[in-house]
């Protein structure tokens, strides 16, 4: 499903980044957070929980966890809290990671 | 030796301007922040947007002054710095992209700053509900503007956020409010007091008036949320308003009941906590300059008890005179000199919190929701499993979270401690009892590889 973004963005002004959201190449504002990037492009889940639940950033400030995401292979990656880089590559991420990778193993 | 005499945790408007008051008393301060850039939340990108984006008014662009302070030689400053445990000393250990350090001074300063307070209702975890704060952030740190988005419940931020989407041409679609009229009644009784806090009252009324000449509908004394993913993704947001149910549909809700003290980093530190039942939070104990019961540590800000900017930055302040008075370079009476300004521009910005804690208080639904909802967000434990866990013989916090690991995902409770306590002292009815929850190193998450990294050094430390 193609969720349209809850946002207007402003048209970009400054550099821009190419990232990749699933394989799906996504333009951002050089200086967005992740999360930020990925509610602007869709409106859609971007982790689901153990029990299937969808969910989105909530608190974009590093307090909520619901903005988990894989980046460069590192899941548990906090998307609000990480700036855009060209050529990242992320991931949804469904259900818990296992110990041995990243954030959320302590 | 420590190469700092002070470490500063938080670069919101507290620390940011503690960084300048020490470093101009000649402190060399580390100032460590785990946002990219300077600001806290109030002030976010502040340095960046400055004046640029109009819409969010007069007050946020000030706070650039703020951010242009730290051009200081002695103040260095590390952004994306997750601190996550806090040892006597004071030693403060944090972590940047993948590795950790340990940064030591005389004095720390913790201003960390609030959250705001969870509001749980049945849908809250639904893709299109965040909070107010939330989408506040989005529009100072991208320019993103919610889209015909519903804002509800109370506190001053909700009519803030209305007006800056109204003056940015995003006006919410309507306001829905849980303070009664009853609730205004009753916090009249302190507007004689909010006088000294006359500029901000009638910043507020404004920003009432503007959010009527925009025509934007409010429901005021709303009760039993409720929201539901319908076609798109949209949000079904449905409430209780004289005695009649009502529902909007809307891609985005934006919910809010005021913030509350982060505190899991001065818990962890071992400060000793009150609660504070007007704001129903718990907060640390803090002397005038705000100096802890730990040595070394102060805390100012609103992670030392909700206050706002003003107040943030007057205990910012204080707390660095403080400092310089404890490390020799000022005396006694320099301090209280040089701490005049400062106190009254405190006293003057708080007179207000009274009318606001009155007027705007959280309803007791968002404490004690129903079975259906969803308390704990990283772990999916409704409020009914909560109840049942009392039920089963779970008398506190700590026995609530290892029975139904409420608290134990990565948020480490920081969305779900508040609701626990407020369902454990309606079923036990005894609120004043319970203890604040423990909070423990790492206070934020970190890959187990770095704890592994930075084993040997901990331990010729110690
Ligand atoms: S959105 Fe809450 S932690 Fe990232």
């Amino acid at each position: 499903m193609n969720i349209a973004s809850r946002f207007q963005t402003q048209p970009e002004e400054g550099p821009l980044v190419q990232i990749t959201v699933d394989g799906t190449p996504v333009t951002a504002a050089a200086n967005m957070t992740l999360a930020a990037a990925l509610l602007a492009h869709s409106g859609e889940a971007s982790r689901q929980t153990m029990s299937g639940a969808g969910r989105t950033a909530f608190c974009m400030m590093g307090v909520c966890f619901d903005c988990l995401v894989d980046v460069d292979g590192t899941p548990n990656t906090q998307a609000c809290m990480t700036i855009v880089r060209d050529g990242m590559v992320v991931k949804r991420q469904s259900g818990l990671r296992g110990l041995g990778g990243g954030r959320g193993d302590v | 030796m420590s190469e700092v005499d002070l470490i500063i945790v938080g670069a919101g408007p507290a620390g940011m301007s503690a960084a300048a008051t020490a470093a101009h008393g000649g402190l060399r301060v580390l100032l460590l922040d785990e946002q990219p850039r300077a600001g806290g939340q109030i002030f976010r990108n502040v340095g960046e947007n400055r004046a640029t984006r109009g819409w969010l008014g007069k007050d946020y662009a000030s706070g650039a002054r703020f951010v242009d302070a730290l051009a200081h030689p002695q103040i260095a400053t590390q952004f994306g710095a997750t601190v996550w445990r806090i040892e006597p000393g004071p030693r403060v250990v944090w972590s940047q992209d993948g590795v950790s350090h340990v940064s030591d001074a005389p004095h720390v300063l913790l201003a960390g700053g609030a959250q705001e307070r969870p509001v749980p209702f049945p849908g809250w975890t639904l893709p299109g509900v965040m909070t107010a704060g939330a989408a506040q952030i989005l529009m100072k740190s991208s320019g993103m503007l919610p889209k015909d988005a519903v804002l509800a419940g109370s506190g001053p931020l909700l009519y803030l956020v209305a007006a800056q989407m109204i003056d940015a041409g995003c006006p919410p679609k309507a306001l829905v409010e849980t303070q009664t009229l009853g609730m205004m009644a009753k916090a009249l009784q302190h507007l004689p007091r909010a006088v000294f806090g006359l500029p901000t009252l009638l910043k507020g009324l404004g920003l009432i008036r503007k959010i009527r000449a925009a025509g934007v509908p409010r429901f005021t004394g709303a009760t039993q949320f409720e929201a539901r993913a319908v076609d798109n993704a949209d949000i079904a947001f449905s409430f209780s308003h004289k005695g009649r149910r009502h529902s909007l549909t809307s891609p985005l809700l934006l919910t809010h009941q005021g913030v509350i003290p982060s505190t899991h980093m001065s818990r962890a530190a071992g400060i000793k906590h009150v609660w504070n039942a007007t704001q129903q939070a718990f907060e640390p104990v803090t002397d005038a300059w705000g100096a802890t019961n730990v040595p070394g540590l102060h805390v100012a800000g609103d992670g030392a008890g909700i206050g706002g900017a003003e107040t943030a930055a007057a205990s910012g302040k204080l707390a660095a005179i403080n400092v310089l008075h404890e490390l020799g370079r000022i005396s006694a009476d320099q301090r209280g000199q040089r701490a005049a300004a400062a106190k009254g521009a405190k006293f003057r910005s708080r007179a207000i919190r009274p009318f606001l804690d009155a007027a705007y208080a959280p309803p007791a639904e968002f404490f004690a929701p129903n079975d259906a909802t969803i308390v704990c967000r990283c772990e999916e434990i409704t409020a009914g499993a909560i109840r049942q866990g009392i039920a089963e013989g779970a008398s506190g916090p700590r026995q609530v979270k290892t029975s139904l690991r409420t608290g134990m995902g990565p948020c480490q409770g920081r969305m779900c401690d508040a609701t626990v306590r407020g369902i454990l002292s309606a079923v036990t009815g005894n609120a004043a009892d319970i203890a604040p929850p423990r909070a423990r190193s790492p206070i934020k998450p970190i890959m187990l590889g770095e704890l592994a990294a930075m084993a040997p050094d901990q331990e010729e430390m110690a």
